[in-house]
């Protein structure tokens, strides 16, 4: 199978000049993110209760559903690279599972500072955050399940499936504390669980600085992540390459 | 030039079954392991009692989960180094064919085990386990953990680490199948809410049962 992938070089020491439409997306996503910090840190208003850790909730749920894009690209990769089997697909199944699981340990990592002022601890067995942790577990699962296949095709069919699989989790995550119902885990869009403990309302403050930080974790974040570490792979690969031929020579 | 879908399903069934009567080779090895795992357990868990009786499902599962990973590298290894799953792909029957035969095979093994430990923990563990509704949670939730065991260590087998990657693929996956089988067991036992938990666990079933079955031809492609 050929590569088609797009910003293949014929030279492999020189990088292919960067896309206009990636550089504008890098920049924006920049931009965006300062903004998205500015709007949380100094246009929402302090939480009564709870005080200034309120505020890393803007980076909190955001997080979880940047993860949920780049995760879902992998199932997306999978699935049109078990029908089509274009090695672009798989790169960015690939690149899906790596920018999601730096996702979702930010996810984890600011939960749990948050948790421990709040819930008095940095961390408990609840029903949602085991499934965060599994959900980051599976991913780990998928890179190490990769490095442990050798032959090329058959690591990218394998990977697709797997990466199709691995996707339960991130819906049981999502979905468990409606199944759950014993959960402390606060939810913010609907109804929280009667236990839940830290909850907060969402002022028309807290709406003005979430809204645009949700759109640009669910959407520029992954999307231009995981197009920087496609890049990066076609780039290992051409390296790959020029390491062969050095050899042959 | 095609054999008929079931009775190429049943000639894996029967194979695998044929060849397990003459060799043993899986069940020993599973069934042992499931005895040992639950007498680790009973040892580890014997300073208090009380403990001891609230673990019982999660002891049962674990046993289960464990004794059934052995299990299924086990038959893919043996199929794989003697070249039977390239035969099954040369034969002119679906791939899906494949999975089912393979499925059935690997949850006859594992039911058998688990109607094996079940008596057995029955009285360790000085546990109602041999109720119907139990057994029907282990019989279901044990499918589950076929399906996806099933196709994982197909992937698992043609991979060079192959015994130590089949657990960590499984496992993170079979986690969903875990949480609600535990569930429902322990509902059962302690007699509180259970029904739903099992119908969440069947739920799952399903989902899992289609995904394989739909994946499982890419699983198998040279």
């Amino acid at each position: 199978m050929v590569a088609k992938s797009t910003t293949l070089s014929n030279s492999p020491t020189e990088a292919p000049p960067m896309p206009r439409l990636l550089r504008v997306l890098t920049v924006v996503t920049i931009l965006g993110f300062a903004l998205t910090f500015y709007l949380g840190f100094f246009v929402a208003g302090r939480d009564i209760q709870q005080g200034e850790i309120q505020r890393i909730f803007y980076l909190h749920m955001p997080s979880f559903f940047g993860a949920f894009t780049a995760f879902g690209a992998t199932v997306l990769g999978g699935l049109i690279y078990l029908w089509r089997k274009s090695d672009i697909w798989d790169k960015i199944a690939l690149a899906g599972v790596e920018v999601g699981l730096a996702f979702a340990l930010i996810n984890l990592v600011t939960g749990a500072i948050w948790a421990r002022p709040i819930w008095n601890t940095w961390w408990t067995w609840d029903p949602r955050l085991t499934s965060a942790a599994i959900m980051a577990l599976t991913y780990a699962a998928y890179l190490m399940l990769r490095a442990g296949i050798e032959d090329p095709n058959r690591k990218r069919a394998f990977m697709s499936v797997y990466g199709i699989l691995a996707f339960v989790s991130v819906l049981t995550t999502l979905f468990i504390i409606r199944i759950v119902p014993e959960t402390i885990h606060p939810v913010i869009v609907g109804a929280s669980p009667q236990n839940a403990q830290g909850s907060f309302e969402a002022t028309s403050g807290v709406v003005m600085a979430l809204v645009p930080s949700m759109l640009l974790w669910l959407t520029l974040m992954p999307i231009t992540l995981i197009w920087h570490r496609v890049r990066l792979e076609d780039r290992i690969e051409a390296v790959g390459r020029l390491k062969l031929k050095i050899l042959s020579e | 030039m095609n054999t008929g879908f079931i009775s190429a399903v049943l000639a894996i069934v029967s194979k695998d079954l044929r060849a397990e009567l003459r060799s043993r080779d899986v069940i020993s090895v599973t069934a042992m392991f499931a005895l040992l795992s639950i007498l680790v357990f009973s040892f580890a868990l014997e300073l208090d009692k009380v403990a001891r009786e609230e673990a019982v499902s999660g002891v049962l599962w674990v046993t289960l989960i464990y004794a059934s990973i052995l299990g299924f590298n086990r038959s893919l290894a043996l199929e794989s180094d003697r070249g039977v799953l390239d035969a099954l792909l040369l034969a002119p029957i679906s791939r899906s064919a494949i999975f089912l035969g393979k499925l059935l095979g690997n949850y006859t093994f594992t039911v058998i085990v688990a109607m094996v430990i079940l008596p057995l923990m029955h009285v360790l563990y000085n546990k109602p386990l041999l109720n119907g509704w139990l057994i029907l949670t282990a019989v279901i939730g044990i499918f589950g953990f076929c399906t996806i065991g099933t196709l994982l260590a197909t992937m698992t087998v043609q991979t060079r680490a192959r015994e130590a990657l089949l657990p960590i693929a499984l496992l993170p996956v079979a986690l969903p199948l875990l949480l609600t089988a535990v569930r429902a067991t322990s509902g059962i036992l302690r007699e509180t809410e259970w029904q739903v938990w099992l119908q969440i666990l069947c739920g799952i079933c399903i989902i899992y049962f289609v995904m394989c079955w739909l994946l499982y031809g890419y699983v198998l492609e040279e």
